[in-house]
């Protein structure tokens, strides 16, 4: 199965440590070689650490590292599958195969483009729908050369891209009960909107543009926070 | 009810689409939670709209927000142990390549239009030069490609240019992504990259704009119903 994530362009590697290098000491997160830490360790590490674990993986083929993301990302991952119907056991191995994923393709990752719990996100549900569904991913190919591009530098850079996940935490954390937890839905139904209605006893149409309005809303805020 | 666009751009001149894909559908791309052929038509769309691309990443970055604040569920002890033992395994894992025109094709062909995006490209097996085309009725071609949701009918279907298609209304869901060519119906022009999503409440007839074919991506999850005077008489050879 193909995989937009994907991207051997090595030409752009070097740009994309210097880009972090420098993110990172700006942030003045980590200055120096990552660690070996706790494998059990759950407290959230920053975005920029997660980037710096991933570039060692990709640049050194740093276990200890890998080690330490899966320690962070595991029972993440396994929890979101669980949530969306995998039992225990079907959970642990879709976990174990997406942390080989992360392995294998964490030369392709792109702190410009995405924050590592994204990426990883990404690598699970495609498992997932591999898996569980036994449908193919029609996945969005960002080398490919009929792609039309963005007209001007839309693109966040990589300070900005990481800094992203905590402002849609906050944001998120502004929106009504209501709106949080259908949005929520949206993600852990294993079924599209179909699933929610059952749920929530809404009429699908109901569900369809109360969700609209929410991720709105959200988007909203989104592009305030920016300004 | 065609279903509105959630957002729209004023770039001048620019050959973006101006006809998107709502935000609850794009997330549900996001989540995963989309069947294969709808996800078909929100990734080719994304191919050719930075828009929506760039708003997938945001619905992606939401679904990792989720999985981050759930309650973590410790793995079997031995896991950790297991996944580091394969570590090492991965080089003998081939891995999928896919095959981009070249950029002699992308010169062979003057017309751009013909060039198909991934990852609709994959699911044709190549360009539009390659499809093998079936006469439905007069003006009107199709050729149907495979998917792996059951519930979905999913074709390309080609109109002549200036041709109008068959009154019809649905019975379900259809969703029509413009590859080449342009088509108007009562709700608007419909160009290159541009999606309209019609339910039962739209009896439409496309009618192609002269000039050139127009071809698209059709994914129905029902059968449609023709419904002008002569349409009645061939609903029951329409079979999708």
């Amino acid at each position: 199965m193909k995989n937009a994530l994907v991207r051997p362009d090595i030409d752009t590697t070097v740009a994309r440590s210097l880009a972090a290098i420098a993110f990172i000491a700006s942030d003045n997160a980590m200055t120096q070689e990552p660690k070996a830490r706790e494998p059990k360790r759950l407290e959230p590490l920053t975005p920029p650490e997660l980037v710096v674990l991933v570039q060692s993986i990709a640049e050194r083929r740093c276990k200890a590292s890998f080690q330490e993301l899966f320690g962070y990302f595991a029972p993440r991952v396994k929890a979101y599958l669980m949530r969306l119907g995998s039992d225990m056991h079907q959970a642990e191995e879709l976990v174990q195969e997406a942390m080989i994923m992360v392995w294998r393709k964490a030369p392709s990752f792109d702190p410009g483009q995405a924050a590592v719990s994204t990426w990883i996100f990404t690598i699970a549900r495609n498992k997932r729908i591999d898996a569980i569904r036994r449908e193919k991913r029609p996945e969005i190919d960002l080398e490919d050369p009929a792609l039309v591009p963005q007209p001007e530098a839309l693109a966040d850079g990589v300070v900005e891209q990481q800094q992203h996940a905590r402002r849609l935490k906050e944001a998120i954390s502004r929106l009504s009960e209501e709106q949080a937890k259908l949005i929520q839905m949206a993600y852990f139904a294993d079924k599209a909107h179909g699933a929610i209605a059952e749920e929530t006893g809404l009429p699908l149409g109901t569900v369809k543009s109360r969700l609209r309005l929410a991720l709105g809303h959200l988007r909203k805020e989104l592009k305030e926070d920016v300004l | 009810m065609t279903l509105p666009s959630s957002h729209s751009h004023g770039g001048t001149g620019s050959p973006l689409p101006t006809n998107h894909i709502s935000d609850e559908l794009l997330t549900a791309y996001a989540a995963g939670t989309l069947s294969e052929a709808e996800s078909l038509i929100v990734a080719t769309h994304s191919a050719f709209c930075p828009l929506c691309r760039d708003a997938i990443a945001e619905f992606e970055a939401i679904g990792a927000t989720f999985m981050d604040e759930l309650e973590p569920e410790e793995m079997a002890a031995g896991s950790l142990d297991f996944v580091m033992s394969k570590l090492d395994d991965d080089e003998a894992w081939p891995e999928n390549v896919v095959q981009h025109p070249s950029a002699q094709t992308k010169a062979e062909n003057l017309d751009s239009d013909v060039i198909l995006p991934e990852p609709l490209r994959s699911y044709v097996g190549g360009d539009l030069k390659d499809v093998v085309w079936r006469p439905v009725i007069r003006g009107l071609e199709e050729a149907e490609l495979s998917v792996s949701s059951p519930d979905y009918n999913v074709r390309l279907i080609r109109v002549a240019a200036g041709a109008a298609m068959p009154q019809h209304s649905h019975q379900g869901l259809e969703y029509t992504l413009l590859l080449t060519g342009a088509y108007r119906d009562s709700s608007g022009r419909f160009a290159r990259g541009d999606v309209q999503i019609a339910d039962g409440d739209v009896d439409h007839q496309p009618t192609a704009e002269p000039g050139e074919p127009c071809v698209c991506l059709i994914v129905t999850d029902a059968p449609i119903k023709l419904t002008g005077p002569l349409g009645r008489l061939l609903n029951p050879f329409i079979t999708y």
